[in-house]
Formats: C-alpha cells, sequence, structure tokens
C-alpha cells in the first residue's frame, strides 16, 4: 500500500485482547470514498486518539466501530464480536459529535432517562452529572445551558451506562481549559479501570494524553504511533507542528508518485 | 420487549410534554371550544321528533376525530425531532428494542389522549346535553383507541419527512381524506363504490361505525367489537411498518 502507516511495533506491552480490531475497512457514501482499506487495532484499557484533517473520516470511522455505519467492505470487531452486535450495545458508549440529548428534558431526566437503558440507579445517575461538573444545574432544562454545557449533558448519558468501550467525537470542543484538563485526567482514571477510549480531537496539544494516536488523511490511515513517536516523526516537539509535518510529507509523496 | 425500557420511554416522552404547557392545555381545551362551535353551528335547526340532532351524530364523531388529528401531528413532529436531533440513533446504540420506544411512546401519547377525550366527553354531555343510547365509557374507549392510530400513522410518517415542514404537509395527505370519507359527511353506504371501497380500507371508517354502533344500541353490540378489533389490527399493522423505519445502521 503507499500509504505511510508504521509497522505495529510500538504495540503497548500489556493487553492481550484487543479493545478493536479492524481489518480492510472500506466504506464509500456516494460514489466517494470515505474509509479506504484501514488496518488497525486499539487495545483496550488505553486511551486512543483519533486524528486528521477535517474530512478525513474520523467521525465515520468511529460510527463503523459502535456499529451504526453501513460499511462497504472489511470487519471491525469490538472486544471479540462484531461491531454492532446485539450484545455490546450494553458495553459500548457512543457520544456523538453534535450533542444528542432532549433539549426539553432537564440534565438529570436526560441522564435518568439514558441510563434507564443500562437498569442504572439514582446514584450512578447523579456520580454522572458530578462527573461533567454539572452538579447545580442538574435540575434546569438542557435548553437554557451554554454550548460547552450542552455537550457535557450528551457526555454524562453516555458516562451513566459506564461502557467499557468509549467511542468520545470531539468532546472537549468549546470547553474551558479547566474543565478539559479536568475531563483528561476523568478519562485517564476510565482507562485505568480498564476502560478502552477511542477519542477524536482537533486540539493537537491533546493529543499528549493519548496512549496511541491513529492518523487519519482522506480516508488513509497515515500512521499509528504514540505521541512520541510523533514528535519524533515530524521532528518537532509541538504536536501540531510535528503533525503538519507528516501531513505534508503525505501530500508531497503523493504529488511526486501522480 | 422490556417493560421498564418502555416505561422510561412512556415517561420521558410525558416529562417533554410536562415541559410544555402550553401544548397540555391546547391538547385538552381545543376539543372543548370546538365543539361548542360544532353545537352553536346547529342550535336552530328543528328535526322532525324521533330523528336525533344533528349535534348527536356530529358532536359524537368529533369526539373520535379530535384525539386522532391531534396525536397524529403530536407524534409525527416530536418523533421527527427524534430523528434529527440524533438522539433516536443515540437510543438505538443502547440495549432498548424497538417495540419497547413504539410502545412507549403509544402509552404516553394515548394516556394524553384519553385526558384529552374525558374532557371533550363530559364537555359534550353535561354541557351540550349530547344524547346517545350507548354508555359514554365505550365512547373514551374508542377515543383512545384513534389516539393510537394516530400516534402509530404519526410514526411512520415522519419516516418520510426530513423537516418539520414536511412532516405537518402529511396531515392534507394522511388524515383529511380519511376525515372526508369516514362517513362524517356522507354516510358510507351512501357514496358511489369507489370512495366506498376507499373509506373500507381506512381505519377511522371503522371508529365511526363503532360510534354509530355505540350511538345506536344502550349495550355493546357485536359489531361495534368488530370494529374495535379492526382497528386494533391497524395500529398493529402501522406499527409493524414502523418498526423497519427506526434503523440502527445507516450508510
Amino acid at each position: 500500500m503507499s500509504h505511510l502507516a508504521l509497522p505495529h511495533d510500538n504495540a503497548p506491552s500489556a493487553p492481550s485482547v484487543p479493545g478493536v480490531e479492524v481489518r480492510g475497512l472500506s466504506v464509500r457514501r456516494a460514489k466517494a470514498t470515505v474509509l479506504a482499506g484501514l488496518n488497525f487495532s486499539i487495545p483496550s484499557g488505553r486511551i486512543t486518539g483519533l486524528l486528521g484533517p477535517s474530512g478525513s473520516g474520523k467521525t465515520t470511522l468511529m460510527r463503523a466501530i459502535v456499529g451504526v455505519q453501513r460499511i462497504t467492505s472489511g470487519t471491525v470487531r469490538v472486544m471479540d464480536k462484531d461491531a454492532g452486535d446485539p450484545e455490546l450495545r450494553r458495553d459500548v458508549g457512543y457520544v456523538t459529535q453534535a450533542p444528542s440529548v432532549y433539549r426539553d428534558l432537564s440534565v438529570e431526566d436526560n441522564v435518568r432517562y439514558f441510563g434507564a437503558m443500562h437498569r442504572r440507579n439514582r446514584a450512578q445517575v447523579r456520580e454522572a452529572i458530578d462527573a461533567v461538573g454539572l452538579t447545580d444545574l442538574a435540575r434546569g432544562r438542557t435548553a437554557d445551558l451554554s454550548g460547552g454545557q450542552f455537550s457535557r449533558v450528551s457526555l454524562a448519558c453516555a458516562l451513566v451506562s459506564t461502557p467499557r468501550l468509549l467511542i468520545l467525537d470531539e468532546p472537549t470542543v468549546g470547553l474551558d481549559p479547566v474543565l478539559r484538563a479536568e475531563l483528561w485526567e476523568r478519562f485517564a482514571r476510565l482507562a485505568a479501570g480498564g476502560t478502552t477510549l477511542i477519542i477524536s480531537s482537533h486540539v493537537m496539544e491533546e493529543a499528549s494524553h493519548c496512549d496511541t494516536l491513529l492518523l487519519l488523511r482522506d480516508g488513509k490511515l497515515l500512521a499509528q504511533l504514540t505521541p512520541d513517536e510523533l514528535r519524533s516523526r515530524g521532528a518537532s516537539d509541538d504536536l501540531e507542528l510535528a503533525f503538519l509535518h507528516l501531513i505534508r510529507a503525505d501530500i508531497a509523496a503523493q504529488g511526486g508518485a501522480a | 420487549m422490556n417493560p421498564r425500557m418502555m416505561g422510561a420511554t412512556a415517561a420521558r416522552v410525558l416529562r417533554q410534554l410536562r415541559g410544555d404547557p402550553r401544548s397540555i392545555a391546547l391538547i385538552l381545551v381545543v376539543p372543548a371550544v370546538l365543539l361548542t362551535f360544532v353545537y352553536y353551528l346547529f342550535e336552530n335547526e328543528t328535526m322532525p321528533p324521533g330523528i336525533p340532532r344533528t349535534f348527536d351524530r356530529v358532536g359524537l364523531m368529533m369526539l373520535a376525530i379530535f384525539p386522532f388529528v391531534v396525536m397524529f401531528l403530536v407524534t409525527s413532529i416530536t418523533m421527527l425531532r427524534e430523528r434529527t436531533s440524533g438522539t433516536l440513533e443515540r437510543l438505538l446504540t443502547t440495549p432498548i428494542h424497538k417495540a419497547d420506544l413504539l410502545f412507549g411512546y403509544a402509552l404516553a401519547f394515548s394516556m394524553m389522549a384519553a385526558l384529552q377525550s374525558l374532557v371533550a366527553t363530559a364537555v359534550a354531555y353535561w354541557v351540550f346535553g349530547l344524547d346517545i343510547k350507548g354508555n359514554p365509557g365505550l365512547v373514551v374507549l374508542v377515543a383512545v383507541l384513534n389516539s393510537v392510530l394516530g400516534v402509530a400513522l404519526g410514526l411512520l410518517c415522519s419516516a418520510f419527512a426530513r423537516t418539520e415542514f414536511q412532516a405537518v404537509q402529511f396531515m392534507p395527505v394522511v388524515v383529511i381524506p380519511q376525515i372526508l370519507l369516514c362517513g362524517l359527511f356522507v354516510a358510507r353506504d351512501q357514496m358511489n363504490s369507489v370512495l366506498e371501497a376507499v373509506s373500507n380500507v381506512l381505519p377511522l371508517s371503522y371508529s365511526v361505525d363503532a360510534l354509530q354502533e355505540i350511538a345506536g344500541h344502550s349495550t355493546s353490540t357485536a359489531a361495534m367489537w368488530a370494529d374495535v378489533l379492526v382497528m386494533i389490527g391497524f395500529v398493529l399493522a402501522v406499527l409493524l411498518l414502523a418498526s423497519p423505519t427506526l434503523r440502527r445502521q445507516t450508510p
């Protein structure tokens, strides 16, 4: 293949059962290729960052792992089951980029409803609301919240189910630095407790919180590597610059080949 | 089917409604106001003795038609919002069964419809002296069944609308033909054969037939129960059709 995916020599040592195993995954939508033959595996109990320019296929890949995306070819295995398997619905939490919650319900009622799908009790609902820092607003209508608060309701609705695999599409957009730091600490605690997290982001400095990074461009996997490897391969301590260098090198390589 | 998830869904839908007191007021009050119009519209008519007042015929049918129309609209808009806001897709990634969702909606809105038809029926009986032979409880039963029919059709139609504007446009397509052909304006056996055949396959016709049975007999008749069964069949068939429109996987 022509892309620059690294050999998996950097696979983290600990877990034996992969959280997610993707083989030859392609998605075509209305004649356009959105994902082109992706191969990778994601270790469980780790934070994997999904990075790439807008339109590179991050959301489609996340949807494929959740099992809501109709795929053209390839396989997506999640915790040793096919993605979208009914049994996985208990174990996979998905937070979409646009918050998907009921605007006309209170914060608490939203979290309680999604919690009810997983038999969660009142205390667990409260805990999920506390986790996203909305304790004082729990009884307020979701529609009256600010943009950042609104997206945190959506996150709480996923946290309440305590999933084994948590997939988050741009969860920190519109959040202030304090809250962002708190959320990343929370994600780290979840991973330490065995939860597998897949998090997409535009903010490159957040990549440093991840154990491994998947770099996507034009529906292809550019590289799978650790933040440190990204720094050295991109020849910059600044992750954003390092990422830019890699992307530009890829564009140049493609231009040269054509 | 999981009663817990169905109950949680019904409770959630009712909570959403509770946050919107104006809609609740409209649902409860508007039918009674419209009934008042109908009553005064026929205030001065003189009927030969023994022939029932027009209000007793038209007012009775309207008791069943209101919940059908209102619940169709409320459901198609609510469900469309559920589809466009991403909450439906999110729900379908959880262990909830589609039937829990569909019946949760039907349960919540039929409770609302029961309240609505209780208010309207009470006004018809006690304020305007609606005079029919049968039991008013059966009238409420048919009205609730009609509302569930409205819910089911609303769920189905929401799949074919992309915007709320389109969803509202389904009312002239789905609801008005049924009102025209159900026997409210012209008795079904006096229609030409084509229209009568069409009215035979429209569910609202059977509720009007059932109401006429209730109006004409002091006890419930086998024909009325047959109409009720046909309506239940329609509701289940429409819900079955609506179920595949809740997709767990999309392109």
